[in-house]
């Protein structure tokens, strides 16, 4: 298939991007930043537990797994691609690379539990794995993004499920759960690597050659190609980003939990989607940038943490988070609409 | 003149089974500037995308220097030294001037960074050598059609290629961006490189262009010289048969105001426009690039946030702040940039065409596709319009075709007023001249057309008046008894 490049502006209504577009979405990328800071002082009048280092680093905690699906996430999105499956890439990355750090007598690694780093290994590599089929399936066969990561979902849930015997993997020797638990000078290690997940990937997407032509295949994939760029390594690339890092939120997880559970990540696709959406970066590709997202997945937690302490129940919970992603929608008027 | 750089024979290339070209052959040599010529949907555009390995020929021989190759990917063309100027501009709009231009080539530094100030002060010194008065800093979002075309030839021009292809480089410019680009091309003449161009402009090919070879329904006709060839013959081999005059012009200005504008602002400081324009009247406006023509248009159909000014129609005061009021008030606007704002990409002819009457057509709400059809076919007939069928995708059409789809659309809401801004861009000669008649028909027959064009001989040719443009203000007013290009120029300028 061609790329080709779209554009659907009604007839005879001049389609320019104005400067105010563009101001736009400006404001939307510091409208979240108050947005957020807003949240968090009325959230520490009405509660007092709010401001307290605990439960700051709790929060922080809490949305680091989600930070980093997000951002490779945003690696994808911004190629005007999408993809579902990382849910359960993070259940399989989880299982797998638990498999080889249990002292379960159950285990069926032989040798098991071994020294961190090569469950740790393992456990990237499955998501590289999963993130190279659906990115082969996206760029060399043209399978839209949306059906190969749907289809990923599915299939990479259903292996998680036989390679655990649907039951959870438990007993993770202390050395693998530090991952989750453990932490450097006070700070718990899943901030730490969210934090350098962050660094890295902005460093990438804002200073390198690669992240230029991620920004250019989502913008005009036509123009990318005629340039001398190839289009379906950069496509594919993306989806093993994702797919790596839904591996080491996998681990994170399994290892904050103590046990990898087959059932582990259901849905967590559409948060990590969410974040993306609200921290700016527009769906039709192109535009976007991962601080966006990390905002974006930081205002998540924050509302998640908040509701929680004032004791909203976890169905609201839901309801105002769905309202959240489709107002941030409504303020990204850079959006261009994807015909 | 130098050594062959390029020798192409029997290219074939055929879209879903329908042929789009049956035989091409071409050979460039170097220090020379190539024509190539040919009517729309001729297979101009589908020829030089094989070169550039953009699209894969299913047969026919490519030779490089002598040896054959097989261009799979427009990078293995690039990496032998031929680049191009794509007829559809195709920018990356999120992206600046300098990204545009090094996409794929960005000079890095330490850790494999992007050194951006580097970048962008070599964007800015290849601008400047151009004297195309562009900030590498813009982003292509904030630039005209007119710059982004300047940019894509920049950029064209950058790769230091032996063969550039330019195919139809000229369409969006006025005539003194397309002379900055001529001297660009002697340069690269004298460098020894080969320039391969495609222009509807006759009269450019016979300013710039050496030798010429024409493609007549995806077949090679004829190849020469420009020196053993008129401009008569050169068009009875573009268009297959001789044409006896370029112009049709049978209307006559009524003494009647159909629209009368004073006092009117519009947007990029255009002031104090007034003019009035008659029933069966042609009316062209004309200026350099950047003189607030097409903002004037984008006012009278409500295009614009600037709402100064009165307009009146047939002599009551109106207020136009949305095209939805302007359609109802009589007008339509062919704008300048088509697949902007002209066309939607995704649909088919037929969906395009009746695109501005789906109220007319539905009354029930219901689509009538049976009258959509046959609006469709009657236009695809009048303009001749050259499509395997009308549903398909309005985006697989020549250049010059997809032109008159934008022309048809209009033509089909019955309109009082019509306002053409560039209505023969990228339209071959024979098309140019059924656009033409249709234009002089409309007029006869009591409706009235304002028209904005970057080619004097058009306005010379088709205007009973001229309004003419500078720095946002209206310089001055020419009839057509008293109209020449020096006059028209000298107020311009
Ligand atoms: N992707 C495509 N799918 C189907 N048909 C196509 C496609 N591209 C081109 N064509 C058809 O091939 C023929 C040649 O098109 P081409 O664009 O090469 O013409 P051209 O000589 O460049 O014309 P113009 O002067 O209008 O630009 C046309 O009839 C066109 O409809
Ligand atoms: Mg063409």
């Amino acid at each position: 298939m061609e790329p080709q490049i779209k554009g659907n502006a009604p007839a005879g209504v001049a389609q320019k991007y104005t400067l105010s577009d563009r101001l736009g979405s400006q404001a939307q990328r510091y409208g979240i930043l108050i947005a957020l800071v807003v949240l968090c002082i009325v959230l520490s009048i009405v509660s007092d537990n709010f401001l307290s280092s605990r439960n700051i680093i709790n929060v922080l905690r809490q949305t680091s797994i989600n930070g980093i699906l997000a951002i490779g996430m945003t690696f994808v999105i911004l190629t005007r691609g999408i993809d579902l499956s990382v849910g359960s890439v993070v259940a399989l990355a989880g299982v797998v690379s638990a498999s080889f750090a249990t002292t379960s007598a159950s285990g069926f690694i032989p040798g098991a539990p071994y020294m961190p780093l090569i469950p740790l290994v393992i456990g990237v590599l499955t998501g590289v794995a999963m993130g190279a089929l659906s990115g082969i399936a996206v760029a060399r066969y043209a399978v839209p993004a949306f059906v190969a990561t749907l289809g990923m979902l599915s299939a990479a849930r259903g292996l998680t499920l036989i390679y655990a015997g649907g039951r959870p993997i438990p007993a993770l020797t202390d050395g693998y759960r530090w991952m989750g638990t453990g932490d450097i000078i006070g700070i718990p290690i899943p901030i730490i690597l969210f934090a350098l997940v962050f660094i890295v990937s902005h460093f990438v997407l804002t200073r390198t050659r690669f992240g230029r032509h991620i920004y250019a295949v989502g913008g005009n994939p036509h123009a990318a190609k005629v340039s001398g760029l190839s289009v379906n390594r950069i496509r594919f690339c993306v989806y093993l980003i994702s797919g790596a890092l839904a591996g080491i939120a996998g681990m994170v997880l399994a290892a904050r939990t103590g046990s990898a559970l087959p059932q582990a990540g259901v849905a967590y696709e559409l948060d990590a989607i969410a974040a993306v959406v609200i921290g700016g970066t527009s769906l039709a590709g192109g535009v976007g940038r991962v601080s966006g997202t990390v905002i974006g997945a930081l205002l998540i937690g924050v509302m998640n943490n908040g509701l929680d302490l004032l004791g909203v129940e976890s169905y609201y919970q839901q309801v105002i988070k769905g309202g959240l992603i489709v107002a941030a929608v409504m303020l990204d008027r850079s959006r261009r609409t994807e015909s | 003149m130098g050594q062959l750089l390029l020798e192409a024979t029997g290219f074939q290339k055929a879209f879903n089974g329908v042929p789009a070209l049956k035989d091409g052959r071409f050979s460039l040599k170097a220090g020379s500037v190539h024509a190539l010529c040919g009517g729309n949907g001729a297979g101009k555009s589908t020829f030089l995308k094989i070169l550039m390995g953009i699209h894969l020929r299913d047969a026919g021989v490519l030779k490089r220097n002598g040896k054959e190759v097989v261009f799979d990917d427009p990078s293995v063309a690039l990496a032998n030294g031929i680049s191009i100027i794509e007829q559809e501009l195709s920018p990356v709009p999120s992206m600046s001037v300098a990204e545009n231009i090094y996409l794929g080539r960005e000079p890095t530094g330490f850790l494999g960074c992007i050194d951006f100030k580097a970048m962008n002060a070599q964007a800015q010194e290849l601008l400047d050598g151009f004297n195309f008065g562009i900030r590498a800093d813009t982003l292509m979002m904030d630039l005209t059609v007119a710059q982004t075309q300047l940019v894509e030839i920049a950029k064209a021009l950058s790769y230091n290629a032996e063969v550039i292809i330019m195919d139809e480089p000229t369409s969006a410019l006025g005539e003194a961006e397309a002379d900055q680009l001529f001297a660009a091309i002697e340069t690269l003449k004298s460098h020894q490189k080969g320039v391969i161009y495609v222009s509807h402009r006759l009269s450019e090919i016979f300013t710039i262009c050496d030798s010429y070879t024409v493609l007549r329904d995806g077949s090679f006709v004829e190849a020469g010289t420009l020196e053993d060839i008129d401009k008569d013959r050169l068009i009875n081999l573009i268009v297959g048969r001789p044409l006896v005059e370029e112009f049709i012009k049978e209307n006559r200005a009524q003494d009647h105001d159909v629209l009368r504008v004073t006092d009117l602002r519009a947007d990029r400081n255009v002031r104090d426009v007034n003019f009035t324009l008659r029933k069966g009247e042609i009316l062209a406006l004309y200026g350099l690039m950047g003189s607030g023509r097409s903002e004037i248009f984008d006012r009278l159909f409500g295009l614009s946030d600037e709402t100064a000014g009165n307009i009146m129609i047939e002599g009551k005061p109106i207020k136009i702040d949305d095209p939805k009021a302007a359609i109802a008030a009589g007008l339509a606007y062919v704008t300048e940039d088509r697949k902007g704002s002209g066309l939607v990409l995704s649909g088919d002819v037929r969906e395009n065409l009746c695109l501005a009457t789906v109220d007319k057509m539905s009354p029930s709400g219901m689509m009538n596709s049976r009258a959509e059809a046959a609006a469709a076919s009657g236009m695809i007939d009048k303009l001749k319009i050259k499509t395997a069928s009308d549903r398909l995708g309005v985006s697989n059409l020549s250049g010059g075709n997809q032109q008159k789809v934008v022309l048809g659309k209009w033509f089909l809401t019955d309109p009082t007023i019509l306002l053409l801004d560039e209505p023969t861009r990228g339209v071959d000669v024979g098309a140019k001249r059924e656009i033409y008649r249709v234009m002089s028909d409309f007029a006869s027959k009591g409706g009235s057309i304002i028209m904005i064009s970057s080619e004097t001989d058009e306005v010379l040719g088709m205007a009973d008046r001229v309004i003419v443009m500078r720095d946002g203000r209206v310089a001055g007013e020419v009839d057509r008894a008293e109209m020449s290009a020096e006059k028209l120029l000298h107020l311009a300028a």
